[in-house]
């Protein structure tokens, strides 16, 4: 009888093991083939209006122009204006999200981003020497476009970017997206500013939010142009 | 008095004081043009270490607009001075002259007389207000180009759009001339009370140094007062460089934060401005000269 | 004579100190009127008050007819003034000064009419230079210029020739005659120098402590008969104690200049001289004095408020 309970038990994990085994194969493949879908744009250049989304800093919106070159080369440029952005740059390079080698993909699950249905895709690097530490990715099976991805890095935290995707979408490019991260509170002394804190309260605590935003709306790709390197200098 | 006001203007720029402020402005305002165009970057730098620990800014920080936004901060705690060396001398230094009783003999209404000197006080104080904008704000953007203003308050950072900067120092300088006017009738209003320019001056700048220290200092029995003081108003030019947003946090260009207190701190000082000239012109009106 | 100007019962109080007391007087037209009285009498005062630049506690003051608090600006658009130091604005020329107060004064001067006052006050020369570099009496002709230029019916002079050599003061006095004599002004002028005043003066006020002493002309103020002896003597404290002892005690007036004073009818004087060669006074001198500062001091009760030096 003992036997028998045992051997059943060895049965269910070989299979269970197989199974994970094979389910993490389908994961990595996954993941390459959404890699391969972003790997047909060589390269872009596209015009997008910036916003920085900020509890204590007031900022218009403003134009950009952000460039990429396969496999990492990316720049964001302002199109005139100050912009503001979280320490460390945005990397709001969608190919960054991805590890180019090394890594090993879980499958973490279901989830829904924006109403639509995702697969949960935790990468976890084979070397420890990489910037990122952790990436996960929230995966429209259907589309193969990354929804949302979540990234924890070595030097600059952990910041969140949402994609949306509209008339680019067979590019894997994103209409519209929002990098998230934490900010600092702000304070600077009043003898600098030279004022009379005289401010509403309601304003003040209004102006003490930690969550940080930026938010770029994509308006024209222009892609696989062959872009120069020099732009990237 | 149209007349008399020609000829308070004629007097006023005849003197050679009248041409030190002038100079002493160009001279405040390049010092700190040159400081900044050396040391610019170690100035904003200081300005926003605790900013930049969090944020990387990319872009013309210092630009013209920023340039006279600093010029403007720290000129307008000094220029009441130069202000009141004119305005606190109207009265004061005729009678220190002995030129006010022969003024008073001829047949034009003392009312006339002050309200003479009081306009000419004015425009004088309006014309600096002027060179500064030529100086502070014309000439940084030469120097120093045009960008967005980058500006740090005490609890946030507002980043007004380029295009959307110059109306407000129009405004802002609009307001400071307010200030300034309010500053001028203190000094006019103090003037009537000695026979030499020194007590008024030093009288005026006496006030303004006392009601600045009863406007910053945060204590429950100057609170009560606070409101009144014209101290407190005076800086309301900086109002101007703050503006709405919309609930996505997005800047709403062409707005201002608060309306409602440039507002309520032009009242402020207009009724200061009032109640200064108002009491000059009073007791001018029933004074003795003796001198 | 048409009457100018009319005070009455003027009273000016500074807190405790009654600085013009009911003084009532009146100046006619052609008038050189002398206003006198020692300092501290109240003249300055009088005077700013005729000229609006102090208001009176009470009283009355008419001038041209016109009662001077209604009719102020039409009052003053006829008078001319000069007050004590006359000062003008240093940083301008005396051009640039005449044709400032000749706008003032409802003119519109032109380069001509400048020129002829700065002529007339002997400054045609120095038109275009800062007062700042004129003498006293420069300045002081400057002012008369500049109290002329309108062209007013009054004139009014306070203390002019105040720190002027005595090349000056003939001058001032010279002006206030032509002004009198061919143009035909009314002058008032107060001074302190009483010789000059004797020399100008058609009528004469003195004032003392803010109330009126006397007012008239030369000739109903001075008796001929009567005169002010002053006597050279060998010892004064001799001389005095043998006129106290005398008839003629009542008539002892307070010492001037170290010479003794006695106030007499003229008739009485060979008496009086017999009088004291006979009590053995050596006497140096007898000279009878009969001017407007022996009357004064006369009647002010000569109030000495320095001590008589005596060597």
């Amino acid at each position: 009888m003992k036997m028998r309970l045992n051997k059943k038990l060895l049965v269910l994990f070989t299979l269970f093991s197989i199974s994970a085994a094979l389910h993490a194969q389908d994961m990595n493949a996954l993941v390459m083939k959404v890699k391969a879908k972003l790997e047909k744009v060589k390269d872009y250049t596209a015009d997008g209006r910036m916003k920085t989304d900020v509890a204590f800093i007031k900022a218009p919106i403003g134009r950009v122009k952000v460039y990429f070159k396969s496999p990492d080369k990316f720049k964001l440029q302002r199109d005139g204006g100050i912009s503001v952005l979280p320490k460390g740059g945005v990397s709001i390079n969608i190919g960054s999200m991805i590890m180019q080698t090394g890594f090993v993909a879980i499958d973490a699950g279901m989830s829904t981003v924006g109403g639509t249905a995702v697969r949960v895709v935790k990468l976890l690097p084979d070397a420890e020497a990489g910037e990122i530490i952790l990436s996960t990715l929230y995966i429209d099976e259907t589309n193969l476009l990354i929804r949302k991805s979540v990234t924890t890095t070595r030097e600059n935290g952990t910041y969140e970017m949402e994609l949306q995707y509209g008339k680019y979408a067979s590019y894997g490019l994103p209409d519209k997206v929002l990098f998230s991260f934490n900010a600092k509170d702000y304070k600077l002394p009043k003898g600098i500013t030279l004022e009379f804190d005289d401010t509403d309260k309601a304003v003040k605590d209004k102006m003490k939010g930690k969550k940080g935003r930026v938010e770029i709306n994509y308006t024209a790709y222009t892609i696989n142009t062959g872009l120069s390197d020099a732009i990237f200098k | 008095m149209w007349e008399h006001l020609q000829i308070e203007l004629y007097k006023v720029f005849k003197r050679p004081r009248t041409y030190l402020s002038f100079a002493a402005i160009t001279a405040l305002i390049g010092v700190i043009q040159l400081g900044l165009l050396v040391d610019g970057k170690e100035y904003a730098d200081f300005v926003m270490a605790d900013f930049a620990n969090s944020f990387s800014v990319d872009g013309k920080i210092l630009n013209g607009y920023f340039i006279c936004y600093v010029i403007l901060q720290l000129l307008l705690v000094h220029v009441p001075l130069l202000i009141a060396l004119i305005a606190a001398d109207m009265i004061s230094g005729e009678a220190n002259m002995g030129t006010l009783r022969i003024l008073l003999t001829k047949p034009q209404s003392r009312t006339a007389i002050v309200m003479a000197k009081f306009i000419a006080s004015v425009i004088y104080t309006l014309l600096l207000l002027i060179w500064i904008a030529i100086m502070g704000l014309f000439l940084s953007m030469l120097i120093f180009g045009t960008d967005d203003l980058f500006l740090m308050k005490s609890s946030y950072v507002v980043i007004v759009k380029e295009s959307d900067v110059f109306w407000r120092y129009a405004g802002a300088f609009c307001f400071a001339a307010l200030a300034m006017v309010t500053v001028a009738a203190l000094g006019f209003f103090l003037s009537f009370f000695a026979e030499n320019s020194i007590g008024p001056i030093v009288a005026t700048m006496s006030v303004i140094i006392v009601c600045t220290i009863l406007s910053t200092m945060n204590i429950p029995l100057f609170n009560l007062i606070k409101p009144y003081l014209f101290t407190t108003h005076m800086i309301t030019w900086k109002e101007f460089f703050d503006f709405r947003v919309n609930d996505a946090n997005e800047a709403i260009i062409g707005s201002i934060q608060y309306p409602d207190k440039i507002i309520r701190s032009a009242t402020v000082l207009a009724i200061h401005i009032v109640l200064f000239v108002g009491s000059a012109v009073w007791l001018f009106r029933k004074k003795d000269i003796l001198s | 004579m048409q009457q100018i100007v009319k005070v009455s019962q003027l009273t000016k109080q500074f807190n405790s100190l009654t600085a013009v007391n009911q003084l009532s007087f009146s100046v006619e037209s052609g008038d050189v009127y002398g206003f006198l009285g020692q300092n501290g009498a109240g003249k300055s005062t009088t005077i700013r008050m005729l000229l609006t630049l102090i208001t009176p506690t009470s009283g009355e003051i008419s001038i041209f007819g016109y009662d001077l608090n209604k009719h102020r600006k039409e009052i003053l658009q006829q008078i001319g003034a000069v007050i004590e130091k006359p000062d003008v604005y240093k940083y301008l020329s005396a051009y640039e000064n005449l044709k400032l107060f000749a706008k003032l004064s409802g003119v519109k001067p032109t380069n001509k009419m400048l020129m002829d006052q700065l002529e007339m006050v002997g400054l045609a020369s120095r038109a275009h230079d800062t007062v700042k570099t004129f003498s006293q009496g420069m300045k002081q002709r400057l002012g008369i210029g500049i109290a002329l230029v309108h062209n007013p019916q009054l004139i009014i002079l306070d203390e002019p020739t105040n720190g002027l050599d005595p090349q000056g003061i003939a001058d001032i006095r010279n002006l206030i005659l032509i002004l009198s004599r061919e143009m035909k002004k009314t002058v008032i002028v107060s001074s302190h120098l009483l010789n000059e005043i004797e020399h100008i003066a058609t009528r004469i006020l003195i004032i003392d402590k803010g109330r009126k002493l006397v007012e008239g002309t030369s000739a109903e103020l001075f008796n001929d008969q009567q005169t002010i002896l002053q006597i050279s003597v060998a010892n004064n404290d001799t001389a005095i104690q043998t006129i106290l002892a005398s008839n003629w005690a009542i008539n002892l007036l307070p010492e001037r200049d170290g010479q003794i004073m006695v106030g007499l009818n003229k008739e009485d004087i060979p008496n009086f001289n017999r009088m004291l060669a006979a009590s053995g006074v050596d006497i140096y001198s007898l000279q009878a004095r009969h001017s407007l500062e022996d009357y004064f001091l006369q009647v002010t009760a000569g109030k000495q408020h320095v001590g008589t030096f005596t060597n």
